[in-house]
């Protein structure tokens, strides 16, 4: 099928390759290219006819019991010998743990480029694609063209908008399974203790940070996030240094784009910053009147959050009755 | 007189048996039985972010006077390589850096923290290589180097966060990935690690030698102490250019290219909200939000 132009797409997420079969779908119409989306697991060929009512022209499917669960190089070889086989110009890879050393792996195997979270994509005037990423630890939004192919992108989750379904339908090729051996095992999985909503969909995020002096003021958090119908988040080191939060927001946690952050005792690093830039309105509450969470800030309070929060949530029932 | 015998046994953790004959006061000493030969750290000496200036006018961000520091990534996994090193004996502990510009002062840093010699690849021929090309050049310097039980990195760096070198180091030297660690335990020829997935964590086992990836969570790196920085600087660095190893320097042309590079915009209202009293602000902060749409009935 050489010379056929095609954009494949994969994620072990399933939420991600429809997300991304949206923004490639897009990619494909520009450029006359078939959309491709790979398809792996075990009694998975049920999701072919969604995979296409969300774009895709054509899926490959890789059905086996072996596949059941996602193993590296048992997927990385299905992957790669699709690649060889089928020569897609672009391949865009779901941005998970598993996801990106996958699209390392693919990339190196084929000698391809490879840019990583890409949170845009588009075609330039010479037809490269250019990729567009968050760079220097949030100092900076890098724009990254590709001068060889095929070209390999990872894209994070969220980052573009699931399409909705369309009536359209398209051409399943099974592919022939050959498992490539494991060169790790896996011995246990333990689910994250995570909350049942997650941050990235929340509307509001009443999030702390080092001005939090002890794990159970947390509480002053939650009451305000209940009042406003949102959830509690927590800048990195709570999380990393001092393991009250099982997660963080920021650029090495979770990306968030609320319509209201509040960024309580949080001093404002960059990364925090490149994790919540794309707010709708921030407000920053902080002892510190020099923190830098103010200059991103549409709202700053230079307070005390132990004061401030107990009376902005009681201001807002008030005012909203 | 010092007799040195190694062989390899069942897999690649090889066993070393060092033996001492002091004329009549006969020692033998054994040690390493376990233990590992040789742990190697990929360091990347990163632009210290946080100490990054942007020119407001343009956008454009001051990288050339910024200061450069060890990856914090990076730090963690020479911090876990120290801890192995303590744990399990007489490993050497060497530390591998690819780079365009001088890097004595992050290499003294490592070999404070712990490491017993620090190699750099240091080459203007690197100066426009992208994640392939350090890959490329890591690998070809760990060959070099010699046999390894482990290859150590963090999974991403401070200043381009690509995350995509580990991955695509243990691609080319055809060696198992055990990516994203937050908790690392070594035993026999193999590691048990957990990895931090988005919504588990996975344990997995891998055979060495295997390439490890870490995040941050995984330590709290030491600092080093006057006493560690003062025998750091007996300790050796290496320096090799390109041309000491085997690279194809056709092989190092990136396959992508930087078309620009700007702080992003920010385009906040940044109003302070005063009072004479916490509930004066809090009034004027929550009728700000009700009226900007964010707070709902």
């Amino acid at each position: 099928m050489s010379g056929n132009r095609a954009i494949g797409v994969y994620s072990e997420k399933y939420d991600l390759m429809l997300e991304m079969l949206g923004k490639g779908r897009e990619l494909a119409d520009k450029q006359q290219a078939e959309l491709v989306a790979v398809l792996i697991g075990y009694n998975v060929a049920d999701k072919a006819s969604e995979l296409m009512k969300y774009g895709a022209d054509k899926v490959y499917l890789a059905d086996d019991p072996s596949l059941e669960r996602f193993q590296a190089e048992a997927y990385l070889g299905i992957l790669h010998s699709l690649a060889v086989d089928y020569e897609p110009e672009t391949v865009m890879i779901g941005s998970t743990r598993n996801g990106k050393p996958l699209a390392a792996r693919l990339a190196t195997r084929l000698d391809a480029g490879c840019v990583p979270d890409c949170t845009r994509l588009g075609v330039d005037e010479k037809g490269r694609l250019v990729g567009e990423r968050i760079a220097y630890g949030g100092n900076a939004t890098a724009k990254i063209a590709f001068t060889k192919k095929p070209q390999i992108v990872t894209v994070p989750q969220r980052a573009f908008d699931k399409p909705s379904p369309k009536d359209r339908s398209g051409q399943v090729v099974k592919v022939d399974v050959k498992v490539d051996a494991p060169k790790t095992e896996v011995v246990d999985v333990k689910p994250l203790e995570t909350s049942n909503v997650r941050i990235e969909e929340a509307e509001v995020i009443v999030s702390c940070g080092r001005g939090l002096e002890k794990k159970e003021d947390r509480a002053l958090l939650d009451e305000l996030a209940v009042v406003l119908g949102g959830q509690v988040g927590s800048s990195r080191p709570l999380a990393e240094d001092r393991k009250w939060f099982t997660e963080w927001v920021g650029l090495s946690g979770h990306k968030v784009k609320p319509k209201l952050y509040i960024a309580c005792g949080i001093s404002g690093v960059i990364q925090h910053v490149a994790g919540i830039r794309d707010s709708k309105v921030i407000v920053a509450i902080n002892k510190d009147e020099q923190a830098p969470i103010f200059e991103i800030a549409d709202y700053g309070v230079v307070g005390n959050l132990y004061e401030i929060l107990p009376a902005l949530k009681e201001a807002i029932e008030k005012q909203l009755q | 007189m010092a007799l040195v015998f190694s062989f390899k046994h069942g897999g690649a953790c090889g066993k070393l048996f060092i033996l001492f004959l002091n004329g009549l006061n006969s020692r033998i000493a054994v040690w390493g039985l376990d233990g590992l030969k040789r742990i190697i750290v990929c360091l990347k000496q990163a632009i210290d972010v946080s100490q990054l200036k942007v020119d407001p006018a343009t956008r454009q961000l001051i990288t050339a006077a910024a200061p450069k520091k060890i990856s914090d990534f990076d730090k963690n996994a020479l911090e876990e390589a120290t801890k192995i090193k303590e744990k399990t004996g007489n490993a050497e502990l060497c530390t591998l850096t690819v780079t365009s510009e001088d890097a004595k002062t992050v290499l003294r840093e490592a070999l404070a923290m712990g490491a017993d010699k620090a190699y750099v690849v240091n080459d203007t021929g690197l100066r426009n290589v992208d994640t392939f090309g350090t890959a490329y050049v890591l690998a070809e310097a760990i060959k070099k180097i010699g046999e390894y039980d482990l290859i150590l990195c963090g999974e991403t760096s401070l200043d381009s966060f690509s995350g995509l070198v580990g991955a695509r180091l243990a691609e080319l030297l055809g060696l198992p990935l055990v990516s994203s660690i937050r908790k690392l335990s070594v035993e026999g020829d193999a590691v048990t690690a957990e990895r931090s997935l988005e919504e588990s964590i996975e344990t997995v086992k891998a055979k060495m030698p295997c390439v490890v990836s870490v995040t941050r969570e995984i330590n709290q790196p030491r600092i080093p102490s006057l006493m560690m920085i003062m025998k750091a600087s007996k300790k050796e660095i290496v320096n090799w250019a390109l041309a000491d190893l085997s690279v194809q320097k056709e092989k190092l042309a990136s396959k992508i290219e930087l078309v620009e590079v700007l702080a992003p915009k920010t385009e906040r209202k940044k109003i302070r909200i005063t009072g004479e009293s916490v509930q004066e602000i809090a009034e004027k902060l929550a009728k700000a939000l009700i009226q900007e749409g964010v707070v709902k009935r």
